[in-house]
């Protein structure tokens, strides 16, 4: 079972290792993926895979779209509504959730 | 010109006669001055920018300074061939024919390329024919993810969207042909003493359509600043034969006949063609709906996905990486630069 946090949590170690290298740069919540050149369009193959094997979900071609994929939080929300977690505001709002990374 | 007019595909309109003229001397320039070679070694595919080069080369360096190479192998059109031969013929230059499967083999491309396919579609096997996939620039605002299109030998075809470890482990294969053949051209340049000219257009250069060290190796480019349409315009006025000015441009590279447009641009070659010239001067995408018959935001999709495309492929076109400057070896790329 996951929950909001877990989720935002386990995309952004996704990110972090798959796309950064442990660069130290700042990754906002909210920064594009594609618009700041984080992830390209076989990094975005990756990450669906990673979301359908680590959540047991399929991801169809409707939703490959920047609205569900193109930021921890959007893919987040994205999560959520496909597993059922309830959303609170702080997970998916943008609220200055940033990570020092 | 206003940007706030419609562009017109007029604007890729060139003095065909005056930019052969140009681009022929600086072929000379390049060849037998800076790079110090006798002369130029082509790799002809059949198509129309190996067609051109070659053509553009012969008229520069003379015909008996050129080779046009004719490297097929098993997964190749027979068309390929025989176009490329009809270019030598028609231009009078020498021609070699080296058939790569028997490389391809013993570097186990097939066999690699099979195992990988098979790990998005596990009854692919002997009689099955592939080829990968984009989605074309649809109505929805979607990433394109590729896909394989797998054809049984009952003719059933089917299409499956493929996973990272599928999708680079095709591509890892495939690629030994383009760097097989790179390695052939190279062999008869070093044989002769001459340079290889590489082949890309505008788009294939920009968008990073080339395998690095592979059709992306070479010595000179003397196409990449031509937007497709231009490569036209100029094999019409050097009499490329006509078989190959109509033939649809193709990878040549997978079993089932693929378009570059399926493949990678995701958009007809004349409409990407506009879409980079506009992006390319700041044009705003409403001013290219009605030439394109797209809407504005299928534009400014298209104009994301070059800016993107040209992001990635930053690392095919770079050369290799040094910790500082040499001392004493100019024209390097370092860590600080």
């Amino acid at each position: 079972m996951f929950d909001e946090s877990t989720i935002a949590h386990q995309v952004r170690e996704f990110i972090m290792s798959n796309f950064l290298y442990g660069q130290e740069r700042l990754l906002l919540d909210t920064d594009s993926f594609l618009g700041e050149g984080i992830v390209d369009s076989t990094g975005v193959l990756q990450l669906v895979a990673f979301l359908e094997e680590t959540y047991g979900i399929a991801v169809p071609d409707e939703d490959l779209t920047p609205e569900n994929l193109d930021s921890i939080n959007s893919v987040s929300a994205y999560l959520c509504r496909k597993t059922n977690v309830l959303v609170g505001d702080a997970a998916v709002s943008g609220a200055a959730t940033r990570g020092n990374v | 010109m206003s940007t706030c007019s419609s562009l017109s595909p007029e604007v890729l309109r060139l003095d065909a006669g005056k930019e052969a003229e140009r681009i022929e001397a600086s072929i000379r320039e390049l060849v037998f001055r800076q790079l110090k070679r006798k002369g130029a070694v082509v790799g002809v595919s059949g198509g129309i920018d190996s067609a051109v080069v070659t053509a553009l080369c012969t008229r520069a360096l003379g015909k008996e300074r050129v080779v046009a190479l004719f490297t097929p192998e098993a997964d190749s059109s027979p068309e390929s061939l025989r176009l490329g031969r009809l270019l030598a013929e028609s231009l009078g230059v020498r021609s070699a024919l080296e058939d790569i499967s028997s490389i391809l083999k013993a570097a186990r491309c097939y066999e690699r390329r099979d195992e990988s396919i098979r790990k998005a579609v596990p009854e692919y096997g002997d009689g099955y024919k592939s080829k990968i996939v984009l989605p074309g620039l649809g109505e929805a605002n979607q990433y394109a993810l590729f896909s394989i299109i797998v054809q049984s030998p009952a003719g059933d075809t089917r299409r499956v969207r493929l996973t990272p470890p599928a999708y680079l482990g095709i591509v890892a294969a495939t690629n030994f042909k383009q760097r097989t053949r790179k390695m052939m051209e190279y062999h008869y340049a070093d044989l002769l003493q001459y340079a290889v000219a590489g082949t890309p257009n505008r788009l294939e250069y920009d968008q990073g359509f080339f395998v690095k060290n592979g059709d992306g190796a070479a010595d000179f480019k003397p196409i990449a600043h031509l937007y497709k349409s231009q490569v036209y315009q100029l094999a019409a006025y050097l009499g490329v034969p006509e078989e190959i000015q109509r033939r649809p441009p193709t990878t040549d590279t997978y079993s089932l006949e693929q378009s570059q447009e399926e493949f990678y641009f995701s958009l007809p070659l004349d409409k990407m063609d506009l879409c980079l010239y506009g992006w390319n001067h700041g044009i705003p995408a409403a001013a290219l709906t009605s030439s394109l018959g797209m809407e504005e935001e299928q534009v400014q999709r298209m104009y994301g996905i070059i800016e993107s495309k040209r992001a990635a492929a930053r690392y095919l076109r770079s050369a290799p990486l040094l910790v500082q400057k040499v001392e004493g070896i100019a024209d390097t790329q370092f860590a600080g630069e």
